[in-house]
């Protein structure tokens, strides 16, 4: 227990550290390593571990910054993700990093892209964007020239050239990583109480800072340490909060959704490591297609992707009804557009399948949960009552 | 005799009133008369290629920004809030929906016809995208063609790029209107249409390009933005386009010879004190007023950025007749909110220079991230490259509650009399200006 204990600390230090000390050390311990940090939310980790690199998650500053000059770069109705980032990059916190990677997820990500370039920090920075056409053919084309792009920023630093196999070994560890995470949310989609969702959320946090092996580990100490019994069974509804994939809510958030008396049995808070749904085939002799073809047939529902004709809102309601979820909580940061767009359309599913749903805004340096508090308990009363 | 001045005015005004006047009848009959709709968005839009189909296109934020002047988006923008969208989200979505919610009327008082064909090319804004899922969900089983625009990341638009979007237009977005239509695309009939572009696109570039003169014998944002309208929406490509182009250029050749100064909804301007360039899209609320701060205090806008959100003629680019597809991809690549930061800066930083603006001003759209999101940092780079005065408001596209007029005006007053106090320093200097 004592270990156990220790390890929830050392991923809790590592998700929160914001220089990013243990990836700094793996890079300096050996000659050619790499440094790719990556914004939220998906991005293929593979690419960069094949060519002796590691991509890290850049989750914004959260609570644990004070923000000054990131203040000066972003209006007031910008939501607060990338002045935090700003802040990082000002203060030195991403000295180490070669390159930056901006997944495609909204206009703010698109140019904070550019604000990397005109400050100069990093030796690339790229816009990462993902096609919208799911045809092999054309989407997959250009999702492929994405990644070849990338790859081609990484061999001008560290003259490291992909290979087939050391591709193929990528996959797999992350393949592993993936099922070890969602055995991990299995099994608290069952025994909710073994492992909170500030734990759940320590642990995969801290996987987007270290190298994919190290992790795998972490979640398999894990994973053996809540296959036993552990914590007490409360009177707690379940539910799933939905519309925290980028700027992240602040841990006094989650925990206060945990203390009102709601068990978080699903979340998209680390949406990025968990959106390619099943493994990528990881035996072949087309790496690159293999990560083309998952990225398209098999990425989970994001705000990110355009959904006509696999509509998010059912794939949620699928979701809550998956992991026996009583309601659903929605909670996007303030002046997100692609999760407060989408929300009235996942509210409406809801409504039409009797999940009951309530939902806030926060931002990522939020400090007061009292009124999120009083409303998470009152969710929570009203579904025992009513169930 | 009529007074030249009115008669000058008046010409290239009466024909765009008129064509509008017309589209939005036809809109209105579109039913009756067989003809297929179109909803897409304007930056990036495929409008030859949707009227080499005899197909009508509608353009949502058009009807936001109409909503807006007429004074119905305050409460279009409370009936979307009061069905779940966040007060925090970009309003010409939720004056949009709004619009729906009520009927769907449009700026003529005639209803909007529903779309046959929801055509999505998001070109510079992924609120596009949004807004577009939103649509597909009040017009439950219309056909859907999606048209993904890469951004121009590199600062540039690759082979790669071209290719995708070629690719897509073929096999996917081509036959789908086909579909709708009924109709095989008639690559001739586009051919055509394009070489009209060109001709009004070559007309275009000489408008703005008039703001060189000193004075100026335009504005060009808040004319600007009406002169843009039949370029940027359903007109590109006929006829009537290229008529209302070769009018209002001959009405400008003609206020320059006389030494005319640009025309406002008062009359025009005496005197030009300051010669600005702005970035960002104008406020359509109060869009007269916002307007008549400027006109009265001499201030002209030579540049805009806004006014190339519909593709950037002035730095080369013209549609090709002989390779309708590929200039088409590269069009909707090329419009200003799909360029990145670092283009942005260079191109505000070459109107500066080029047009001799004293001043650059933002205009910073709430709703917009797409826009506004680095506005700070692209001020911050201007000032220091072009040692200009630099002035920085915020107001919002179509949201009544985010314009306050008197504190535009005051700052606006202080900016204007810091370009003053910077014009006398540099008289004293010896520094021209
Ligand atoms: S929180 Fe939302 S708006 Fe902000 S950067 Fe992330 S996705 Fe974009
Ligand atoms: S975010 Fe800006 S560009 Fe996008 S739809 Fe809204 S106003 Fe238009």
């Amino acid at each position: 227990m004592k270990q156990f204990n220790e390890l929830l600390a050392s991923c809790n230090e590592t998700a929160f550290d914001l220089r990013f000390t243990k990836a700094k050390n793996w890079k300096l311990a050996e000659k050619n390593r790499l440094l790719v940090g990556f914004l939220p939310i998906y991005f293929p980790r593979e690419i960069v571990c094949a060519v002796n690199g590691l991509a890290v998650g850049i989750m914004g500053a959260g609570d644990r910054k004070q923000i000054i000059k990131g203040d000066a770069f972003y209006q007031s109705y910008i939501c607060h993700l990338p002045r935090g980032i700003i802040e990082m990059a000002l203060d030195d916190n991403l000295n180490h990093f070669d390159g930056f990677v901006f997944p495609a997820i909204c206009d703010c990500v698109r140019n904070l892209s550019g604000m990397f370039k005109i400050l100069k920090k990093g030796k690339f920075q790229r816009y990462f964007d993902y096609p919208q056409n799911f045809d092999p053919s054309i989407g997959g084309i250009f999702y492929r020239t994405e990644m070849e792009r990338m790859v081609n920023d990484m061999f001008n630093i560290n003259g490291v050239k992909v290979t087939v196999e050391g591709l193929n070994k990528a996959i797999k560890l992350y393949n592993r990583n993936r099922k070890l995470i969602e055995t991990i949310y299995d099994l608290r989609q069952e025994f909710p109480w073994r492992l909170s969702a500030v734990e759940t959320y320590y642990i995969l946090r801290a996987g987007l800072a270290i190298p994919v092996e190290e992790h795998n580990k972490v979640l398999e100490d894990v994973i053996e340490e809540i296959s036993n019994e552990r914590g007490e069974p409360m009177d707690n509804i379940r539910v799933v909060v939905s519309g925290s994939f980028c700027e992240q809510p602040p841990i006094g958030l989650i925990k206060s959704i945990e203390m009102s008396g709601c068990y978080i049995v699903d979340d998209d808070f680390m949406l990025g490591p968990r959106w390619i749904q099943g493994d990528v085939a990881s035996d072949t002799d087309d790496p690159f297609g293999a990560l083309t073809k998952a990225y398209l047939n098999q990425s989970t529902f994001s705000s990110a992707v355009y959904d006509v004709g696999n509509p998010k809102g059912k794939r949620l309601v699928e979701l809550a009804k998956r992991r026996n979820a009583d309601g659903v909580i929605f909670c996007a940061a303030s002046f997100c557009d692609p999760a407060l767009l989408d929300r009235p359309e996942l509210q409406k599913e809801c409504d039409a399948a009797g999940i009951p749903h309530i939902n806030f805004q926060f931002h990522e340096n939020t400090g007061q949960f009292k009124v999120i508090k009083e409303q998470a308990g009152t969710f929570s009363d009203s579904i025992k009552l009513w169930a | 005799m009529a007074n030249p001045k009115e008669a000058i005015k008046e010409k290239s005004m009466v024909i765009q009133k008129d064509m509008l006047a017309k589209q939005f009848h036809e809109l209105s009959k579109a039913k009756e008369l067989g003809k297929k709709v179109v909803y897409t968005f304007v930056p990036g839009n495929l409008t030859e290629l949707i009227l080499a189909f005899d197909m009508l296109p509608v353009y949502p934020e058009i009807n936001a920004l109409q909503s807006g002047m007429r004074k119905r988006s305050g409460s279009y923008i409370k009936d979307a809030e009061k069905i779940g969208f966040s007060e925090d989200v970009c309003t010409y979505v939720k004056c949009d929906i709004g619009m729906m919610l009520n009927g769907n009327v449009g700026p003529t008082g005639e209803k909007l016809p529903d779309p046959d064909l929801l055509l999505l090319s998001y070109t510079g804004c992924f609120t596009f995208m949004k807004w577009f899922e939103n649509l597909e969900r009040l017009y439950p089983g219309v056909e859907i063609a999606m048209l993904h625009t890469p951004y121009q990341e590199d600062g540039r638009i690759t082979e790669e790029q071209i290719s995708y979007m070629v690719k897509q237009l073929k096999e996917d977005v081509i036959p789908k209107m086909e579909k709708v239509s009924g109709k095989k695309l008639d690559y001739d009939r586009l051919s055509k249409m394009l070489e009209n572009s060109v001709k009004a696109e070559n007309l275009w570039v000489k408008i703005l390009e008039s703001a060189k003169n000193k004075p100026s014998p335009i504005d060009s944002y808040f004319a600007g933005v009406y002169y843009m309208g039949p370029l940027n929406t359903a007109f590109r490509g006929t006829d009537i386009a290229v008529e209302y182009y070769t009018e209002l250029y001959n009405e400008i050749q003609e206020r320059i010879s006389q030494g005319l100064l640009p025309i406002n909804p008062e009359g025009e301007i005496k005197e030009e004190r300051f010669r600005l360039v702005i970035e960002g899209p104008p406020n359509w609320t109060n869009f007269r007023e916002f307007w008549k701060i400027f006109y009265d205090m001499g201030a002209v806008i030579v540049a805009s950025t806004y006014t190339k959100v519909g593709g950037l003629y002035d730095h080369g680019f013209r549609h090709e007749p002989d390779k309708p597809l590929e200039s088409l991809s590269k069009y909707c690549m090329g419009c200003y909110t799909n360029l990145n930061l670092p283009q942005r800066i260079d191109l505000i930083e070459h109107y500066i220079k080029e047009y001799s603006a004293d001043g650059f001003l933002i205009n910073s759209i709430k709703s917009c991230n797409s826009f506004s999101a680095g506005q700070l940092l692209i001020m911050r780079e201007i000032e220091q490259r072009c040692s200009i005065a630099v002035g920085f408001i915020e107001s919002d596209l179509v949201d009544p509650r985010y314009f306050s007029y008197a504190n535009i005006k005051n700052r606006l007053e202080s900016y204007f009399q810091m370009l003053e106090q910077r014009k006398i320093i540099m008289q004293q200097e010896g520094v021209p200006v």
